[in-house]
């Protein structure tokens, strides 16, 4: 097992490399670059002067080695030096925004809870909605409530989160008045009155992007458990006089959810990428806020970090995925 | 299949078997019909549906109209009729879908037989592969078409700029799931005895894949390639939702709920429309796909 992990981290390595080559070539060799939106105006020497303050006078290949050493070495010191008061990382410049000139990851550290409480909480949801459907249909296969879920499922998937959202909206806020059309990110939650506020603010997000996922996981969770269901454990639990209950909910669950938690694991990062929309619609200012953000206003060195955060995430997770089901299932070993 | 008949039965053919077989999936017949009448209406409608010129006084008087008898959907914030927007959306929406599908997977199959049939291939194509996996997907789509937008609309135009590059990148960033399947399709088919046949009178590996192998990889492919459609549809209205898609003058589905989007508390119905059209589409194309799934298995078929 450790051997796997291990020779899994060495692959991760290389993968990410090139990811984050592909990542910064993608975006700084773009012909839409901010130093073609300087305006006429401006004199030659003080453009030059722009130019060389923004570091883009270097060529290609030393910017990326910068960036990657940013990124890699004076981000972690930084986050060392202010947890334990050391000073590995002075004088080191940090990756700036071009937009508002402060550090990236300063950025990505406010807007980062945003993103965790409204689409963490989503994907919680979602888990807790899709488990017990995913289960129930299996255990009745084919009867209404089966039917009703792979409707429920086949709609998920299609209906895409924008429009969900819209309607959530529509008929939430607009029609019923129950909910407020944007996500207030002032709001402190300090006592009673706010905390359900919040709620209330944080229910359509949750709602949109909690069905969503909960569509995709009960459709894994239903077909696992049918695999399991006619495995001969199961008919040796019911024929020693074990209750239904005690072989459904003990027996069959724990192993069917050996699968779903993997894709769990692995649906993880795709949620990141996924609550751009969510988080546009409703204004939650969290990271796919930022990013869009960023895109809009050409600010390269934010676009290429969120980016490659992203990157690093959907390959963490697949690790993580691929470790959880060895570890889960003893039957499955790597080495 | 023990029994004899003393009647012989029709022969049936392939085709027949697998029409009889998605017949009995009630979901995937809603589905075909749906998107047949989805289909037609985009294609034949602006034939017939043919909103009547307004000078520019009469279309500011007729802005935000309700559904009505003369605009069946009501007009938009500039007097323009609802229903032939949508109409003219729905054809850009399904060629997108329909154009970066085929890309995806011409691009995905070609992929998957290189690193299924030659094994020298087959680990670099595959890190390849799982390395696209690792994209993130949407922030690239979304970098690639803001930055490369205006360079390329300079080229061939706005529109035609747009759906090159909005198709392009969906296509190039969605083959991974083809590739993946024929690849293992691939790795069984070319260990087959007629494979080995095929090889040993001399046919050229070229040969083997044209006549032996693509012709037995169809079915998965096609499988994914319904998949595909629904998948790049709702990529395309993602961007276009986002303001990053195509220009206003242009519309798809996706364009005119952006469009509708401020006008959401008074008018909803401009944002149900192409919503609903959207969902439609790609609910039909799903059920689609998964009855050919059924009804492609010739395991499943005949039971």
């Amino acid at each position: 097992m450790l051997t796997f992990t291990l020779r899994r981290l060495m692959l991760a390595i290389p993968t990410l490399l090139v990811i984050s080559l592909v990542i910064f070539l993608l975006v700084d060799l773009a012909p839409g670059s901010p130093l073609s939106d300087i305006p006429l105006t401006v004199p030659p020497d003080v453009r030059q002067k722009m130019i060389e303050a923004m570091g883009a006078d270097q060529p290609v290949f030393v910017r990326y080695f910068l960036w990657l050493r940013q990124f890699f070495w004076v981000e972690p010191a930084y986050l060392f030096d202010s947890w334990f008061g050391t000073t590995w990382s002075e004088g080191e410049l940090r990756i700036l925004s071009w937009q508002s000139r402060s550090p990236v990851f300063t950025i990505i550290g406010q807007r980062l809870p945003q993103t965790l409480t409204v689409i963490g909480t989503a994907y919680l949801v979602g888990v807790l909605i899709a488990v017990p459907i995913g289960i129930y249909s299996a255990y009745r296969q084919y009867s209404w409530f089966d039917q009703a879920g792979t409707m429920f499922a086949m709609i998920g998937f299609s209906v895409p989160t924008f429009f969900s959202g819209t309607l959530l909206i529509i008929i939430f806020a607009v029609w019923l008045g129950w909910f407020p059309t944007k996500y207030d990110t002032q709001l402190v939650v300090n006592d009673w009155e706010s905390f359900l506020k919040q709620v209330r603010q944080m229910a359509m997000p949750v709602m949109t992007l909690g069905l969503a996922n909960a569509a995709a996981i009960s459709r894994y969770m239903r077909s696992s458990m049918l695999d399991n269901m006619g495995m001969d454990y199961v008919r040796t639990a019911r024929a020693k006089g074990l209750s239904e209950r005690t072989v459904v909910l003990k027996h069959v669950l724990r192993n069917s959810l050996i699968p779903v938690v993997t894709v769990i694991a692995l649906g993880i990062p795709a949620i990141f990428g996924g609550a751009i929309v969510t988080e546009n619609l409703f204004g939650v200012n969290g990271i796919g806020a930022a990013l869009i953000g960023a895109i809009q206003g050409n600010d390269i060195p934010m676009v290429q970090t969120i980016a490659f955060i992203f990157a690093v995430l959907i390959v963490l997770f697949n690790l993580i995925a691929d470790i959880l089901y060895g570890l889960l299932d003893p039957r499955i070993r790597y080495d | 299949m023990t029994d004899v008949s003393t009647t012989q039965p029709k022969p049936s053919s392939q085709m027949r078997d697998i029409w009889n077989q998605f017949r009995t999936h009630k979901g995937a017949l809603f589905g075909l019909v749906t998107l047949g009448i989805l289909i037609a209406a985009v294609l034949i409608g602006p034939y017939l549906w043919i909103p009547e010129k307004l000078s520019v006084a009469e279309a500011i008087k007729l802005k935000n109209q309700g559904p009505s008898l003369r605009f069946p959907l009501g007009t938009d914030q500039l007097g323009r009729d609802m229903l032939a927007r949508m109409l003219l959306a729905g054809r850009v929406s399904l060629a997108v879908g329909l154009v970066a599908m085929v890309i995806a997977i011409v691009f995905g199959t070609f992929i998957g037989i290189l690193a299924g049939y030659f094994r020298r291939l087959d680990s670099p194509l595959m890190r390849l592969t799982d390395m696209f996996l690792a994209l993130p997907l949407i922030p690239l789509l979304l970098v690639m078409v803001m930055l490369f937008r205006d360079r390329i609309a300079g080229v061939i135009g706005p529109e035609l700029g747009a759906f090159t590059l909005i198709v392009f990148a969906i296509g190039i960033t969605s083959w991974m799931a083809t590739a993946r399947i024929v690849r293992g399709e691939v790795l069984t088919l070319k260990e087959r005895e007629y494979v080995l046949a095929a090889r040993s009178i001399g046919a050229k590996p070229n040969r083997i894949i044209l006549r032996h192998i693509l012709p037995n990889v169809v079915s998965p492919v096609m499988v994914a390639a319904t998949l595909g459609v629904a998948e790049a549809i709702i990529t395309e209205s993602v961007l276009s939702f986002l303001g990053l898609g195509f220009p206003p003058d242009f519309p798809t589905w996706g364009r005119l709920l952006f469009d509708g989007l401020q006008y959401m508390q008074v008018y909803p119905e401009r944002v149900v429309w192409p919503g609903l059209a959207i969902s439609l589409t790609v609910l039909s194309v799903n059920y689609i796909g998964d009855g050919l799934r059924d009804a492609l298995d010739p395991r499943i078929r005949g039971r």
